[in-house]
């Protein structure tokens, strides 16, 4: 039914700021940025580099591999789209890339779940527009 | 310039009530005003700064007008629950400029009896970085164990040890007779109550409560002649740790940034420090403030809290009124850091006095030590 299959986590707002990561997300395609003038990479993506304000920032393709940089299982949470999927694993994850973002560990128990763990990314398809970068374990 | 010892926190005030379904938030904030003048011996017309967070964009003007008040200075900085923190050092330095001479802090919140689910539901307000977090589920209890499991992984910090933060805590509530839990519970009292975000159990969490407080504060020199001993803000400073474009240490929390600042500021060190209130919203926020202050070396925190020495008679007792985990937490908890700080520097606290209560500090967290946060720190004396 696709009454069941609704999304019912909140989404992103894309913004001028944000919305080609998100293009390239719903194309299940992973992308950082870094700045041409200082080199830094950054994540979550902005229009600037927080470290020299630059807007010369380039988007670079992540190989979508890192480990499991910290985690929780969380077990209580009353929001819609949260309540019904609980047990839940939030992470940060190390991308190869060298920075860490907000995520959820998918296709993985708690009990399996473990700081340092190689993971991947995979995509969950949110809406025509929008998809939702997780990760699962490295199999 | 340094405003050292040039104002004082001269009347608090707090609320009894942790539930109140029948009143309204701003009439707990009118009741703590009353309560905490009194304590001064001013009267609301003598108040000329107003100071408060939880309320509207623009409340802190209807509290004004709830209050007919016409204040010549109003900061409602809402940085979380260490707002009230950063009121009061902002209290003192409006004071010390001449831009007013009585402050009044207040804080009212019926979140308990309204049922929101500040710890377990939602995610941020919109946000630029809340759009690459709220689709993960970032629950204030997940976000806060995030920092836990890490601590955990990189130094050996293990849930006995956060738990005897809660044990020690609710010692303390014991002997607090306006505390809503006193019950006595043991570390495996702790580590059985039920996992809400792993590595947290439900007795590693601050209640929701309802409540209220007051703050009044004005220069040292007019404190002398109230009726209360003066208890004088002697240092402060406040920082916030965020996400850091992808790079952030978790297990450093704000406090490294303010901690130390505050003391300089006050002239004093950490052995100074007679008692301290550390916001305790989580087991682990105590740890790592504990850690982030400089009580004791990183990583240390889960050792540090070991053996009585944070309770009552030990090396540094902290939370003395039973905290956030056992007193109350109307959602932001920082204004009764500073009233219970005051009661033990004056001496007014009965049963859980700290002995010789010379020198204070507090340390107020908001937000989430995950994601972001302020941190707001506070050095007191009499």
């Amino acid at each position: 039914m696709a009454e069941e299959k609704k999304y019912r986590k909140p989404l992103p707002r894309l913004d001028e700021e944000n919305r080609p990561f998100w293009e390239a997300c719903a194309r299940h395609e992973l992308y950082v940025q870094k700045c041409r003038r200082c080199g830094t990479v950054l994540y979550y993506p902005r229009a600037f580099c927080p470290e020299d304000l630059s807007t010369d920032l380039e988007w670079i393709k992540c190989s979508g591999k890192g480990t499991v940089y910290t985690y929780t299982a969380t077990y209580q949470n009353q929001s819609a789209g949260f309540r019904n999927t609980l047990p839940y694993i939030m992470a940060y994850v190390e991308l190869e890339e060298g920075v860490r973002m907000l995520t959820n560990i998918v296709d993985c128990t708690p009990e399996e779940v473990s700081i340092g763990m190689p993971v991947e990314v995979a995509f969950e398809d949110a809406t025509p527009e929008i998809s939702i970068p997780l990760f699962r374990p490295v199999r | 310039m340094s405003i050292t010892g040039k104002t004082a926190v001269a009347g608090v005030y707090e609320h009894p009530l942790r539930w109140a379904p029948h009143k309204t938030q701003y009439q707990l904030m009118a009741e703590s005003a009353r309560g905490a003048l009194d304590d001064a011996g001013l009267r609301l017309k003598d108040v000329d700064g107003l100071f408060t967070s939880g309320v509207s964009g623009m409340g802190i003007v209807a509290l004004a007008e709830h209050l007919n008040l016409n204040p010549d200075y109003l900061d409602s900085n809402s940085i979380g629950g260490s707002s009230f923190v950063s009121h009061t050092a902002h209290a003192a330095a409006a004071i010390a400029a001449g831009y007013c001479k009585v402050g009044l802090i207040l804080y009212g919140s019926k979140w308990s009896s309204d049922r929101f689910a500040i710890g377990t539901a939602g995610g941020g307000a919109g946000d630029p970085p809340d759009q690459h977090e709220n689709s993960f589920g970032p629950t204030t209890v997940g976000a806060y164990a995030l920092v836990a499991q890490r601590h955990m992984h990189e130094f050996g910090t293990t849930s006995e040890q956060l738990a005897e933060i809660a044990v020690v805590t609710r010692r303390h509530a014991s002997l607090n007779p306006k505390a809503k839990f006193r019950d006595p519970i043991t570390v495996e009292d702790v580590l059985k109550s039920r996992l809400v975000s792993s590595p947290l159990h439900l007795l590693d969490c601050c209640m929701i409560s309802d409540g209220g407080g007051a703050l009044v504060v004005t220069s040292a020199e007019r404190a002398r002649d109230l009726r209360k001993k003066p208890v004088y803000i002697q240092g402060a400073a406040e920082a916030c740790y965020h996400t850091s474009a992808g790079r952030r240490d978790l297990t450093d929390a704000a406090a490294k940034q303010s901690g130390p600042k505050a003391l300089q500021r006050a002239g004093v060190a950490h052995k100074d420090i007679d008692m301290a209130m550390i916001y305790d919203s989580f087991t682990i926020t105590v740890c790592v403030t504990l850690e982030s202050l400089g009580f004791c070396g990183k990583g240390e925190g889960g050792a540090f809290v070991q053996n009585g020495r944070i309770g009552l008679g030990g090396e540094l007792p902290i939370n003395t009124d039973g905290g956030g985990l056992s007193s109350n937490h109307p959602g932001m908890r920082g204004i009764f850091l500073v009233i219970e700080a005051t009661k033990q520097l004056r001496g007014e606290c009965e049963d859980r006095q700290v002995r010789d209560c010379q020198m204070a500090l507090c340390h107020g967290t908001g937000g989430t030590l995950g994601l972001r946060h302020s941190g707001a720190s506070l050095v007191l004396s009499v």
